[in-house]
């Protein structure tokens, strides 16, 4: 349907654009899913806005319909080409990497072309955007250079004549617009990636994001490509469910892809090699904990954790649970969640906050229990970390 | 007893609004608060109440009777409440006595009906045993004011006994056997009587196992003690 | 003042499941739908998830779930000849309120009729004669048969994922199943639950006497299912906490746990909760609706123009609409003329309890639908001419719940307080059991619906009259069912056994079942029917009457079964023929 009124649009435009193109840029769009970020709660779609909470402030995301005024609509194709994949946008404003361009970079030159044909061929709309608006001195927009200079490594992507079709396909997706590791990478002190632990898992948000490599406890060791590609595609798969940030991917991007470039991301992913982990030996289980899982955890989520495929996500063997830090595991408890809806799996099954039925020595209890429960196994957490989730999450 | 915030009240009706579901699903609703603040019993009623309480449902060895299982208290708390308003019921006149079928017509709340009854009660025992309180009969002449009540057989002045008995009765029965977090079935002492597991939500375990007593203690709400015990 | 809105395809009245299901049909037949809900939204996460479901003060007897008497109630009276008054709380049924409507709170029996039960009056009178009708019985045939509905029944059933056990598969009778049952295409979506204690010996006490138990059909589900629409489903713990509870961990088939998850991503649906809807407006011909007024929370009200008006409330209120709205002629009950409130029934329940020494049953492992059913004595398995009734009843063992508020039996003489009653009730909770006969209840002249003359509800119109008393005749059905109810009972080997039967006059106060039915009978004739074989009204051919209002009688089987095939039979007319021609379809 939107792609319809976009080649509506552009034949009344009389954009230069071939139709081919914009449809072309706005699949590889979905891949980047330049939609979630750059859309504010409520806003017209890439007209910016959006609050984007880093670790250095508050930013807000740029308006990048074709307004001249407060969009792009005033942008050379190369000009485009230099914020996604340089980092710098017209009149040599060095952009945040909250804006995903060391990942940018490694996409092709006529796919960067594409998506702007496409966010081209989209009506403008005027919708001013501060983006200016971290704290001093992160606000001095100059210090990047110094940032690029120590951790950007610009280049585009390079397939691996050693690997098959696929798999370059999907490190071209997930190294490249997926942007994954923006997420899935831990980040240093600057919030640049530690590129040593790549798609190990990080924290971003107050949110854990699990490694993707096929890592036994932390990663995608249990996980096939079907059910990988199945997760992506649907928010259900491999026993798990997509909540929070990772919903609106699934939402807004994943579940839109090809089958094709689906699996190729899932080759990807599972034929990288697995983060060494660390040998964590279960903790004992507290026998709180497990009474209260046996009371309040186990009617959905199985006397063994075991979970139901599209409704409640498994908890054995689950890296989110496992995660070697548990915040969102206490923050799931205390505010609840609410699983992807997609057209292939609508449920969109949700779990209640508990922050007023359970106290911080019980959350504590129970998350020690399913975190060393049925071969699981992870630090307990402690009272204190809940305590400090309580109404500050992240 | 509908909480407020389950309503949706920002709806505007000219908004084109579609269904949307927050992303994050939020808290539970919660039980109605408890209107622990605000006693409505006086002093002589709760101990009028206390006394009553335990009569109907009488302390042996191997349970507690009403009084200790908190019953008096939980009738204070409702009464308080919205329930002791008849928030939720249909109260325009007229009022009508009709048949019995038709269901109870009366005007009054329960909690206007207890403030009469007891009042009613206080009057009877005075002039029936020489100036004392029912809290201070011996237990089998409490129980005959309760059976008179019952049988409609002993009159309070200016009030219907009968129909007090019988909101006693279910009120007493409801804090014994409700949840504790509303104040009565105190230490599940009502559910521990008859092997009730409480608020358990999942027997796939034991369904098909036939006549065999069920192992688990119950739990309430509010968790029961094995979630505070040490690891 | 009334404000006018934008005119829209389709408004929906009460979003429950016929709502609902309507809702679907509509918006993917490419209308754009409003949907207004007098009540709030429900969902499952927030508004009743294990961790405060479980709370039966709150919902079973405060009626958490339940529409307000304050909100509306109606008033009763047993004869034509009395005053009625105001049901201030509710007892003898439970209407339920917001979206979800009654589905949210309900069993999950999800029962078929019988092909006989479609054409009751011309069966009777082809086996028994005329004369074996009591004269003043409005029983009727319904306009479409089981057949015809049979599709729809499948399509509810795997729309649910009901559990159960086929007992007749496309005329081959199946072993384990109801061999009284209509032929249905394929089996139940879900095998059936596990079965408890209870019924099973209840199945072998009446096995051993050669009737044929067989699960009952639920919506309680044995196993996850995913629905046609992709929507997934939980299996059912045993929790019991069903009738009168949401269900919190997605295992009861709901308009919520198999549709609202599907109506969420429809751009074309709209929803409007805590707007109540006042009348539905014509044009100045009465024949064609323009729309309805309704009024929102705040008080403001507002007219919503549609091309198509769907009457999809609770049964009580669907009727009460069309007579506040002037739509088709009121009944009559002393000239037996008019239609609208005419066929009001209920059903006629009655109950055996038995006390043991020597078992016990664990009462608090139940589901709504989890039991085992004996059905020989209902429709035409039986020959009703040497009993001297019409109808019967299905006998079960119901292991629904054992909520110690309402559920604590105690035998016959117990008192009801004190040490006797204390010691009685510790011994007996576990180790008693109820079965139940839920018979069916004829249509007659002196059961109806109108308007009352002087009660009112919040906005000042005026409450629905209910007028009804138990027909001879089903009382007599209930003696006869209700002694074989305690035939098997006897067979179970009880200490103790108390049998409650069914009298008059029927008591508005004590809970019998929710399955009121009627008022908007659908038939063959308008002069006898306020809806045709496509629940499009008679009079107004752009407006349909959903749900249980439709029945023209009713059966022993609980109607929700029915009223979801009937929603999806009418979705099926409207959107396969009457939007390519509106206009009537019969």
């Amino acid at each position: 349907m939107r792609g319809i009124v976009a080649l509506l649009l552009l034949a009344l435009l009389g954009g230069g654009a071939r139709a081919d193109e914009v449809t072309r840029g706005r699949y590889l769009a979905t891949v980047g899913d330049c939609i979630a970020c750059h859309t504010a709660p409520g806003g017209a779609p890439f007209a910016g806005g959006r609050p984007i909470a880093t670790p250095f402030g508050t930013l807000r995301s740029a308006n990048i319909t074709p307004d001249r005024a407060s969009g792009i609509g005033g942008w050379s194709d190369a000009a485009f080409d230099r914020a996604l994949r340089a980092g710098i946008a017209p009149g040599g404003k060095y952009l945040y990497p909250a804006c995903p361009f060391p990942y940018f970079t490694r996409a092709r030159g006529e796919d960067i072309a594409a998506i702007h044909a496409y966010l081209r061929s989209l009506a403008p709309v005027g919708n001013p955007v501060q983006t200016d608006a971290l704290p001093f001195p992160f606000d001095i927009r100059a210090l990047m250079r110094g940032w690029d200079a120590a951790f950007f490594r610009p280049g585009v992507w390079h397939d691996d004549p050693a690997q098959d079709a696929a798999w370059n396909r999907g490190g071209y997706l997930v190294e490249g617009l997926g942007h994954c590791g923006a997420c899935h990478t831990a980040k240093n002190a600057f919030g640049a990636d530690e590129t040593r632990r790549a798609l190990q898992g990080g924290l971003l948000q107050g949110w854990w994001a699990p490694g993707l490599t096929p890592a036994p406890r932390t990663g995608l060791a249990g996980w096939s490509i079907d059910g990988l590609v199945a997760y992506l595609r649907t928010g259900s798969g491999g026993g798990q469910l997509a909540s929070g940030p990772m919903a609106e991917v699934v939402e807004r991007s994943t579940s839109h892809l090809s089958d094709t470039d689906l699996r190729a991301m899932a080759v990807y992913l599972l034929a990288r090699p697995a983060r060494t982990e660390v040998a964590v030996r279960p903790a004992p289980t507290p026998l709180a904990g497990e009474a209260i899982y046996l009371d309040r955890c186990a009617a959905c989520h199985g006397r063994a954790g075991e979970g139901t495929a599209g409704l409640f996500p498994a908890l054995r063997g689950s890296a989110v649970v496992q995660a070697p830090r548990p915040q969102t595991l206490i923050r799931v408890v205390l505010e609840g969640g609410r699983a992807a809806a997609t057209d292939a799996a609508p449920t969109g099954a949700a779990m209640p906050g508990f922050a007023s039925l359970l106290d911080n020595d019980e959350i504590a209890a129970v998350l020690a229990y399913i975190r060393n429960s049925w071969g699981n196994a992870s630090a307990p957490p402690r009272p204190a970390q809940v305590e400090r989730m309580r109404g500050s999450p992240g | 007893m509908r909480p407020e915030a389950l309503r949706r009240r920002d709806l505007l009706a000219s908004s084109a609004m579609a269904l949307v579901l927050a992303a994050c699903a939020g808290p539970a609703s919660l039980p109605p608060p408890a209107a622990e603040a605000a006693p409505f019993f006086t002093a002589e009623e709760a101990a009028t109440i206390a006394a009553a309480v335990d009569r109907l449902i009488p302390p042996d060895a191997a349970t507690p009777g009403g009084r200790e299982a908190g019953c008096a208290d939980f009738i204070d708390r409702q009464l308080a409440g919205p329930y002791g308003r008849s928030a939720d019921l249909y109260m325009r006149p007229p009022f009508a006595e009709g048949i019995p079928q038709q269901g109870p017509q009366s005007p009054l709340t329960p909690a206007r009906r207890y403030r009469q009854a007891l009042a009613a009660l206080a009057t009877y025992c005075r002039n029936a045993y020489a100036g004392q309180e029912f809290a201070q009969l011996p237990p089998a002449e409490q129980d005959r004011i309760l059976r008179g009540l019952e049988a409609g057989s002993l009159h309070l002045p200016g009030a219907n006994g009968h129909a007090f008995f019988e909101l006693l009765l279910a009120n007493t029965m409801e804090g014994f056997f409700a949840d504790p977090i509303y104040g009565g079935n105190r230490d599940m002492a009502g559910w521990r009587m008859v092997g009730f597991p409480g608020t358990r939500y999942d027997y796939r375990d034991y369904v098909a196992l036939h006549n065999q007593p069920y192992p688990l203690p119950p739990v309430g709400l509010a968790g029961r003690p094995a979630w505070h015990q040490p690891a | 003042m009334t404000r006018r809105l934008a005119p829209t395809d389709a408004v929906i009245i009460g979003f429950g499941w016929t709502g609902m299901i309507m809702a679907e049909a509509l918006t993917a037949a490419g209308l754009r739908v409003v949907a207004i809900e007098r009540g709030p939204m429900r969902d499952t996460a927030q508004s009743f998830p294990p961790a405060t479901a479980p709370d039966e003060l709150r919902y079973a007897i405060r009626g958490d779930m339940l529409l307000p008497t304050a909100e509306e109630t109606i008033t009763f009276r047993n004869h034509l000849d009395q005053h009625a008054l105001p049901v201030r709380k509710w007892g003898s049924f439970l209407p339920g309120s917001g979206v979800g409507g009654s589905g949210v709170h309900w069993n999950g029996h999800t029962w078929r009729l019988r092909p006989e039960d479609f054409a009751l009056r011309s069966a009777t009178i082809a086996r028994y004669g005329r004369h074996f009708i009591p004269p003043d019985m409005t029983i009727q045939d319904w306009p479409v048969s089981y057949a015809e509905l049979e599709p729809f029944y499948d399509g509810f059933e795997y729309l649910c994922g009901t559990s159960g056990q086929a007992g007749n598969l496309r005329g081959a009778i199946q072993p384990g199943g109801n061999p009284f049952e209509g032929p249905r295409a394929r089996g139940y979506p879900t095998p059936p639950l596990t079965m408890p204690y209870g019924p099973t010996l209840f199945a072998e006490a009446a096995a051993g006497m050669g009737y044929h138990p067989f699960p009952l059909p639920t919506g309680n589900l044995s196993q996850p299912y995913t629905n046609p629409h992709g929507v997934v489903l939980g299996q059912c713990s045993y929790c019991g906490f069903c009738e009168r509870f949401g269900c919190g961990n997605y295992a009861k088939a709901s308009p919520q746990t198999t549709l609202l998850p599907v109506l969420t991503r429809r751009p074309a649906l709209s929803l409007r909760t805590g707007c109540e809807v006042l009348r539905i407006v014509t044009d100045s011909t009465g024949k064609r609706a323009t729309g309805v007024v309704y009024v929102d929370d705040k008080g403001e009200e507002w007219e919503q123009p549609a091309e198509l008006v769907l009457l999809c409330a609770f049964m009580l209120d669907n009727v009460r609409l069309l007579l506040l709205s002037g739509i088709g002629a009121p009944y009559e009950p002393r000239a037996g003329t008019g239609v609208v409130g005419r066929n009001y029934a209920y059903q006629t329940v009655s109950a055996v309890q038995l006390f043991f020494e020597d078992k016990i049953f664990n009462p608090f492992i139940g589901a709504g639908g989890l039991g085992m059913v004996v059905d020989d004595f209902n429709g035409d398995s039986f020959d009703h001419g040497p009993a001297g009734f019409i109808g019967g009843a299905w006998l079960t063992q119901l292991a629904s719940n054992g909520r110690p508020i309402l559920a604590r039996p105690t035998p016959p003489g117990t008192p009801r307080w004190g040490a006797a009653w204390k010691a009685a009730t510790a011994h007996y909770y576990n180790r008693s059991l109820g079965l139940v006969a839920s018979g069916s209840s004829s249509s007659h002249r002196g059961a109806f619906l109108d308007l009352d003359p002087g009660y009112t509800d919040r906005h000042g119109r005026p409450l629905m009259r209910m007028t009804f008393d138990f027909h001879p005749n089903d009382l007599r059905m209930s003696e006869y069912v209700t002694d074989r109810l305690a035939g098997i009972g006897r067979a179970m080997g009880p200490s103790r056994m108390a049998v409650f039967k069914r009298h008059a006059p029927y008591d508005i106060r004590p809970y019998q079942t929710t399955h009121v039915v009627g008022g908007a009978a659908m038939g063959a004739h308008p002069e006898t029917s306020v809806v045709n074989r496509y629940l499009q009204s008679w009079d107004v051919s752009n407006l349909f009457v959903l749900g249980g209002s439709a029945f023209p009688q009713n059966s022993s089987y609980n109607p929700t079964g029915t009223i979801g095939a009937l929603a999806l039979w009418a979705a099926s007319a409207i959107t396969g023929h009457y939007l390519r021609a509106p206009g009537p379809l019969a």
